[in-house]
């Protein structure tokens, strides 16, 4: 007999006492939690956002579309970052004022090619106010999910109000599974001292947001 | 309320260890006006049976219970840990024989006891709508929750008001308070170290009040925290909250 | 790691040991002190939290209820991802199974990201056996892994460790197993991190194959998640060529849409925060993105005969948060090792008796390792209720017999008769309330010393207060 006939007759002699009738969908499950805490104003959710984000160490800045550019080219110049990976996709004119050398990902960069740039500049699929998660899918302008992990500084553009939801449940419905996805939440951090949270292990030790209103 | 037909339920520790904290029961009540019964039958719960892993020797003991207590509006007990074993065990327990076969009796009358009892406080407060008894207790308090009372049946803050409302009460507040004392029944005598360091940090808590009396509405946690300070030589004198409660200006507590 | 839980003394035996150990206790209370007050407000910003955890344990009791069909959706749509899904009965088979799985990538080192699935089964041990070296790159299990140790918390295994100690470790040991930790190197949690960062990173850059463990898996998409916080795991995850990933089967859970529950409440249970900083979901693989095989390793190892129990199975509701080790009175006190299992605390004393039966001394004493205080189920995120299963657990090692429950069970059924008999009670409470003087406030001879070696015996009364009844009150006849 295979290991896995083995386990699924274990399963089911197992729920002897489960009724043959009963189906997976007949065992309740309420939904009545919150699909979100906060109101669903535009605003207030820019806000919360960028409370949320700058509470985890994340740096926040704020500007209208058409001060991108320059909002880049001046963290990455504050950054001190003389390399930048660029994933496909990514819109030209961010970086159109950064001085900066660009490092594309065609043919694909080595880990060792990311480990030795300074920084890098993606989008996102959507970031979630109630709890200052910024969300990558992979999608044009992201990469793939090597290229936001090895450089040691993120910056990422989140466009509002398009791209800010307020809750988990609100994100996890908006997100597909098909899609490698990467939920962050300010610098890596790590609790495995005393309990104490500590910004800075292995991800990107610095997280630059840009929040983009139109 | 003499409508009522009320029971006492002293529990076994009280009625053979603490009979001043039974006595104490039966004098807030009937100050209040409540006449208050006692069923010889009963026993014990059989708490200490179920929690050690003996539920089928506890089985007959329910079974007392439920008899001794047959008929009763309210049964009333100083004990939050012994109603939680009648409230949250007995319908287990009940459901638990019907399942293997011992017919379904058991687990009716259990859970028609669990819909009856009442922890002390939650009598007072709840069903008689009561917090200032009358009593007169001129002493610093400190009040311990007990696991039981406060995670299991919710008490809240019934005792605090009735200890707030005692006239000449100072009560403090005990830093740590929902932490347990580490008695747990029979876990003071299989896991003795963890439990005496348990109840060494309450105590330390407890004495660090400044407090005369440490409070509480479960003796079987004060009895291990008396044994606890007696060993020690300590002036902090545990007491439950329904001898506080009996205590007033014409007959007060000494 | 050379750590083992065999031979392991019982619960009370070591927990004993670990109350006299002044620097553990100061650092469990430190450590579990700071998360509790950090936990109770990050609960407290959700006034849904009843409901979130209802619909958790809900979920969970779902997907128990109907595991077997669960587990073959999940199989069919992590294949259909480009995944490959194998099958381990036993901790022996999920080591087999991954050993033969990194030898036929010709490798002979994997980083591994934290895992408790592959701490269960040894997977390190059996693949050193096998000369294959596996490098922990969790912090805590790095930690652990460096200092020779087991782990002692699910959530932060180096809990029993101070920043002092962990500073010694990485300066003794860093240098035998790659890049050495940077001189001088002082205790402060920044820069201990730091250390490790410079240890690792090597070894991520280089890694072909990486071992993790899964917090969720989702059976309509093939989704599996890990949840984390240094980016270990999403190196781990994302640059190996080969991902293997063993998780337990109760993991499964049925639709995409679950997650929105417990990614609320695991997070906030856990680390006590809105959300952990890094989360990776992923369903087989993906041209162009992170590894080009995938490999999930379903294990099983007890699991099934804790799904046959029906009061014990809520365990495998678990979704490893330890809140319930951090409220603790016990585990504060006793420490994690104790527990003897990579699982301690209150989900360890009603999880390892199940997984691994209760044949051993040590595990048939770990039912008892609680006061049933109740703070374990209050904070539990899909409501187990840890007491419950603790005391129906206690019937099953009460019911087997040997190492002193022989005689317990006859003193309770001689105390049950008395119990049963409400005259010969009375008498009994009469006869010790008149010998009463005769009482010593200590028991005399051995095996008496677990209740007075730390406390006096309760004073008995001058007379019950049945008798007290009898002379001052009158019965009514019964309604």
């Amino acid at each position: 007999m295979s290991s896995r006939d083995m386990v699924l007759g274990r399963i089911r002699r197992a729920l002897s006492d489960v009724p043959r009738q009963e189906g997976p969908e007949d065992v309740p499950v309420a939904r009545n939690y919150r699909a979100a805490h906060t109101a669903h104003d535009p605003g207030e959710l820019l806000d919360l956002l960028q409370d949320h984000l700058t509470e985890y160490r994340a740096t926040v800045h704020r500007c209208h579309r058409a001060a991108v550019p320059g909002t880049v080219a001046a963290v990455l110049a504050r950054r001190g970052a003389r390399t930048v990976v660029v994933p496909q996709g990514l819109p030209e004119e961010w970086l159109s004022q950064a001085v900066i050398e660009q490092l594309t990902d065609t043919p694909p960069l080595s880990p060792r090619a990311c480990d030795a740039a300074d920084s890098v500049v993606t989008g996102c699929a959507l970031a979630i106010a109630e709890t200052g998660t910024i969300v990558l899918d992979g999608g044009p302008g992201q990469g793939r999910r090597a290229l936001s992990l090895i450089p040691d500084h993120h910056l990422c553009v989140v466009r509002a109000p398009q791209q800010v939801v307020a809750s988990v449940p609100a994100a996890v419905a908006r997100l597909s599974p098909n899609r490698p996805l990467t939920w962050i939440s300010g610098p890596s951090a790590t609790s495995d001292i005393e309990l104490e949270r500590v910004e800075g292990v292995h991800g990107p030790r610095i997280l630059d947001v840009v929040l983009v209103h139109p | 309320m003499n409508s009522l037909r009320v029971a006492l339920f002293p529990t076994c520790v009280n009625d053979a260890v603490h009979p001043a904290t039974a006595i104490a029961t039966v004098t807030v009540l009937e100050r209040l006006g409540v006449e208050v019964d006692f069923p010889f039958e009963q026993t014990c719960c059989g708490q200490p049976q179920y929690n050690t892993g003996y539920r089928r020797e506890a089985e007959p003991l329910v079974r007392r219970m439920t008899q001794a207590f047959g008929g009763y509006d309210h049964v009333v007990a100083p004990s939050g840990s012994c109603v939680a074993m009648v409230r949250d065990n007995y319908p287990r327990l009940g459901s638990r024989a019907a399942a293997e076969g011992r017919g379904d009796d058991l687990a009716d009358q259990a859970r028609s006891l669990a819909g009856r009892v009442h922890e002390f406080t939650e009598f007072l407060v709840d069903v008689l709508g009561v917090t200032d008894v009358g009593a007169y207790f001129p002493h610093t308090v400190t009040y311990h929750p007990s696991c039981h009372g406060l995670r299991a049946l919710g008490l809240g803050d019934r005792p605090r008001r009735l200890l707030e409302a005692v006239e000449g009460l100072e009560l403090v507040e005990l830093p740590g308070a929902d932490e347990c004392c580490g008695f747990g029944g029979t876990f003071a005598v299989k896991n003795p170290h963890v439990s005496a360091a348990m109840g060494a940090d309450k105590i330390r808590n407890a004495e660090a009040t400044g407090a005369r009396v440490l409070c509480g509405a479960d003796n079987s946690c004060l009895m291990h925290l008396d044994g606890m300070l007696r060993r020690q030589g300590s002036d902090l004198r545990p007491l439950h909250l329904a001898e506080i409660l009996a205590s007033t200006r014409t007959e007060p507590l000494q | 790691m050379t750590g083992t839980y065999l031979g392991m003394p019982a619960f009370p035996r070591a927990a004993a040991a670990a109350t006299q150990d002044t620097r553990l206790r100061a650092n469990l209370t430190r450590a579990t002190g700071t998360i509790r007050a950090k936990r109770a407000q990050a609960i407290a910003e959700l006034d849904d939290w009843t409901q979130l955890r209802a619909a958790g344990a809900a979920i969970k009791d779902r997907t128990l209820r109907h595991l077997d069909h669960y587990l073959e959706q999940l199989e069919a749509a992590v294949t259909r991802a480009g995944g490959v899904v194998h099958w381990a009965a036993d901790a022996t088979e999920a080591n087999r199974i991954v050993a033969d799985l990194i030898k036929a990538t010709g490798e002979s080192e994997v980083v591994k990201v934290k895992s408790m699935a592959t701490q269960e089964i040894g997977l390190n041990e059996a693949l050193a056996a096998e000369g294959i070296t596996a490098y922990e790159t969790d912090l805590a299990e790095l930690i652990v892994q460096l200092g020779d140790d087991l782990p002692s918390h699910i959530l932060v295994p180096a809990i029993h460790k101070n920043r002092a100690e962990i500073r010694d470790i990485f300066s003794e040991s860093m240098s035998q197993w790659g890049r050495p930790a940077p001189e001088p190197l002082t205790d402060d949690p920044a820069e201990l991190a730091e250390a490790a960062r410079l240890h690792l990173r090597e070894k991520f850059l280089r890694a072909k194959v990486a071992v993790s463990g899964g917090n969720f898996m989702v059976a309509e998409t093939g989704t599996v998640v890990v949840v984390e916080s240094e980016g270990n795991g999403r190196m781990c995850l994302t640059l190996p060529q080969t991902l293997i990933s063993v998780v337990g089967i109760e993991k499964v859970v049925p639709t995409w849409r679950d997650l929105e529950v417990f990614l609320q409440t695991l997070p906030r249970s856990s680390t006590a925060e809105r959300m952990n900083p890094y989360t990776s979901m992923w369903s087989g693989t993906t041209e162009g993105d992170g590894p080009r095989e995938f490999h999930l390793v379903l294990l099983d190892n007890g699991r099934t005969a804790t799904l046959t129990d029906e009061v014990g199975r809520q365990a495998l509701r678990c979704i490893r948060c330890s809140a319930c080790l951090n409220v603790c009175p016990v585990y504060e006190r006793a420490g994690g090792h104790a527990y003897g299992s990579p699982y301690p605390g209150p989900i360890g004393a009603i999880l390892t008796p199940q997984l691994r039966g209760t044949s051993t001394e040590l595990d048939a004493s770990l039912p008892y390792a609680s006061s049933l205080c109740g703070a374990c189920y209050e904070v539990c995120p899909v409501a187990i209720d840890i007491p419950e299963v603790l005391v129906h657990l206690r019937e099953r090692v009460a019911e087997q017999g040997g190492a002193g429950h022989r005689l317990e069970k006859a003193a309770i059924r001689a105390a049950g008769w008395v119990l049963d008999h409400p005259a010969v009670l009375a008498a009994a409470e009469r006869t010790a309330s008149r010998t009463r003087r005769l009482h010593p406030r200590r028991l005399p001879g051995p095996g008496s010393g677990a209740w007075s070696e730390s406390r006096d015996l309760p004073r008995i009364p001058a007379a019950p207060f049945r008798d007290w009844w009898r002379a001052n009150r009158t019965t009514k006849e019964r309604p």
